[in-house]
């Protein structure tokens, strides 16, 4: 038994001034109150464009602090963004260049206007860098923000996006690097150069779309945690980054053309440097990347709601 | 009065990982290895059997009225927070379904998204975004922000290389100016210091007052959702139990803690799977004595039932006041390193020479735990008497604001 003095009785003091019931009849002004449902949904879930609108500044925020955080603590910090593209560029112009001699071999429209392999080289890093990270941190992003997907709701989609996001700003700095390179060869780029904007906003969607993708899979199945590597690697094998693909064979060109980079990286260089069109490869690549999209989209949306479940 | 939340008959149901079958022949063997990883997949994909089901919600129906703030108590495993995570729209629920009126802001973690590396500054923005505010807001609100979280000199440091106080200080004062007519709250109140969690209760009542706004509020901490509360609901192995007038659910689920058909410990609802099962527990007055006495003697059995070897096991218990409010815990951990477990059934024994609690009933946890397996935790075992002895030897009494512990001194005047 808990003896207990009556004078000295002291119980912890309530903290403070208890709340008074709140008054039923206090109404909140007549503004929009939005209303929801919550229910178990089946097969594919309508993408809910008010709401990602709703939550626009969110993915501004989440782009924000990837481009904030990712050269945070290095000696160099933003000077990465520079040196990333162009140890590449200096790398690959040596081994596929130099020693494999692809410099000798580049397109003739290209070699008459005298265009050195490293800025040939350097315009399809550009696209590929991007569609690098959409493949590799795009698919990891939503297994790394399982954090975010078990504690918080808000639009799922904004983690793979976000990461094309900050990419995206690491590319603007790529291709300022990219212009000062061709102002020190003195090459003016062709008046397609305007195009570039519209390649950017295909390679970044591809990029998504992929992500998308990748990174719901990865979220179930962690084997991709250890695909994606390998996925990386192989891709950029059968994509002419380092080496002018321009094979005699047709069907081997169409063959090359089913590869969405394919077009899209003929595209840069095109619009950059000269390089002749291949219009059937981009309109190509245009259609396989609204399929990747859409069918990143669908698989994304039809998995999300498992992601906190499982993640 | 118009309800803010109605819920109806919400369940939800989680697949938990396939348990394996029993090699019968080789044969069996060799096609159960082919099959396992299409199993595995099939498990992954959420196509499991139904043997694999965990209902951690079942047909769960209440309303919550516009302004009122509803306490939602029950033990761990309840049902508690997979409810919150439904009515945040984390998960979804496998059954039934809810509407709510009005803009939903729910704080289940202290300090989600917050980054390390950013400071203090840049993580009031990204996650004032992440609960759902504009930024406009956010700049708006900004400077309160800090001050309610007093870390103004701070701003510009990671938060990285913040004390864990001034971390929950600032996570907290993000959330604690959102403004949503919906506001769901886990036990996030259980960190931090105890200024602090007095601010942010009185916080938590002002948006409650406000203008009418929900609360939804989950605590192990009966004091708060007494004070809080208009009305709670007690949950009980995924079911609603009890709702009603916050302070008779809280006394129902007091009472209801140690209950007599939940004597038998290996009857209590656990995930299954356990490597390691608390079947028993029993506390010993020492030889010659009928009851444990304040500041004596007391031996404390557990009786385990191992399946697989646990390396590295450790066996804690925990006594909580009959108000809720943990009072002492012991563990293993802390004295004896290394421990393995055989399987089997196993006994522990724990003596404590001289135990140093007030006199009353108190409600015991017990965990089992090691580095690596699924371990057991069972939140109010059971219920044990400690009875009066005249600790200090001479015979004044003990009085309830003089805390829970009793401790001999010197004194010197």
């Amino acid at each position: 038994m808990s003896l207990t003095a009556p004078p000295m009785q002291a119980d912890p003091p309530p903290i403070d001034p208890l709340i008074s019931p709140p008054a039923p009849g206090v109404q909140a002004e007549p503004v929009e109150i939005p209303e929801f449902e919550i229910r178990a949904h089946r097969g594919w879930v309508a993408i809910d464009f008010k709401e990602l609108l709703h939550y626009r500044e969110l993915l501004y925020f989440l782009t924000w602090r990837d481009v904030k955080v990712r050269y945070k603590q290095t000696v160099l910090g933003v000077a990465w963004a520079v040196l990333q593209p162009v140890m590449n560029v200096i790398i690959q112009t040596v081994i596929f260049g130099t020693v494999a001699g692809f410099a000798s071999k580049l397109p003739a429209e290209l070699k008459v206007r005298h265009i050195p392999y490293s800025l040939f080289n350097y315009a399809g890093i550009l696209p590929w860098m991007l569609f690098a990270v959409g493949v590799s941190a795009g698919g990891l992003s939503l297994m790394n923000q399982q954090n975010l997907l078990t504690k918080v709701y808000f639009p799922r989609l904004f983690v793979p996006t976000s990461v094309i996001g900050a990419a995206l700003v690491d590319m603007m700095v790529s291709f300022a690097v990219f212009f000062t390179l061709m102002g020190c060869y003195r090459v003016a780029p062709p008046w397609t150069v305007v195009f570039i904007p519209l390649l950017v906003l295909l390679t970044a969607l591809a990029a998504v779309g992929i992500a998308y993708l990748l990174s719901s899979l990865t979220v179930t199945y962690r084997d991709f945690r250890f695909l994606l590597p390998f996925m990386v690697s192989t891709w950029q094998f059968i994509s002419p980054v380092g080496y002018p693909l321009d094979p005699h064979r047709q069907w081997i060109r169409w063959l090359l053309r089913l590869n969405p980079m394919y077009g899209i990286i003929n595209g840069y260089r095109s619009a950059l440097l000269h390089q002749n069109w291949d219009f059937p490869g981009l309109a190509l690549s245009v259609v396989e990347v609204a399929g990747l999209l859409l069918f990143g989209m669908y698989y994304f949306k039809k998995t999300e709601r498992r992601f906190a479940d499982i993640a | 009065m118009s309800a803010a939340i109605t819920i109806d008959g919400i369940g939800k149901c989680y697949q938990l990982g396939l348990r394996a079958e029993k090699y019968l022949t080789l044969r069996d063997t060799i096609m159960s290895v082919i099959k396992a990883p299409f199993q595995r997949l099939a498990g992954l994909a959420g196509k499991g059997p139904e043997e694999g089901q965990f209902w951690a919600l079942k047909d769960v129906s209440f309303d919550v009225q516009r302004g009122e703030v509803m306490g939602i108590i029950g033990r761990n495993g309840a049902g508690k927070s997979t409810l919150l995570k439904i009515l945040s729209r984390i998960t979804e629920p496998t059954e039934g379904n809810a509407k709510l009126k009005g803009r939903v802001a729910s704080l289940l973690e202290v300090g989600t998204g917050f980054h390390p590396e950013l400071t203090g500054r840049e993580n009031v923005y990204l996650n004032g975004a992440i609960l759902g505010m504009r930024k406009a807001e956010i700049d708006r609100k900004f400077d309160e922000i800090v001050a309610f979280a007093e870390t103004e000199q701070f701003l510009d440091t990671p938060v990285k290389r913040y004390s864990s106080g001034m971390y929950v200080r600032l996570a907290f004062a993000v959330a604690a100016h959102l403004e949503p007519e919906i506001l769901i709250v886990d036990e996030v109140l259980s960190v931090g210091d105890v200024e602090f969690q007095k601010k942010c209760l009185g916080r938590i009542q002002q948006v409650a007052q406000g203008d009418g706004r929900t609360v939804l509020f989950v605590s192990h901490n009966m004091g708060s959702v007494q004070n809080l509360c208009d009305r709670a609901v007690y949950l009980r192995n995924g079911a609603v139990a009890e709702i009603g007038n916050a302070d008779s659910v809280v006394e129902t689920y007091l009472n209801s803690t140690v209950s007599a058909e939940e004597k038998d410990l290996l009857q209590r609802p656990r995930f299954p799977g356990l490597v390691a099962t608390l079947a028993g527990f029993s506390m010993t007055p020492p030889q010659g004595r009928e009851r444990v006495l304040s500041g004596g003697e007391a031996t404390f059995e557990f009786q385990l039932d191992v399946k697989e070897p646990v390396k590295n096991a450790c066996l804690g218990f925990m006594f909580n006041s009959d108000k809720g409010y943990r009072v002492l815990g012991l563990n293993s951990r802390l004295e004896l390193r290394g421990v393995t477990l055989n399987p089997g059934k196993r006994l522990v024994r724990c003596k404590v020479d001289s135990l140093p609690l007030k006199p009353g009933r108190y409600i015991m946890d017990i965990e089992i735990r090691s580095n690596a397996k699924p371990y057991d935790y069972v939140e109010h075992a059971m219920a044990v008497d400690i009875e009066f002895d005249d600790f200090y030897r001479t015979g004044e009494m003990l009085w309830n604001y003089e805390g829970s512990i009793l401790h001999r001194a010197t004194w010197e005047f």
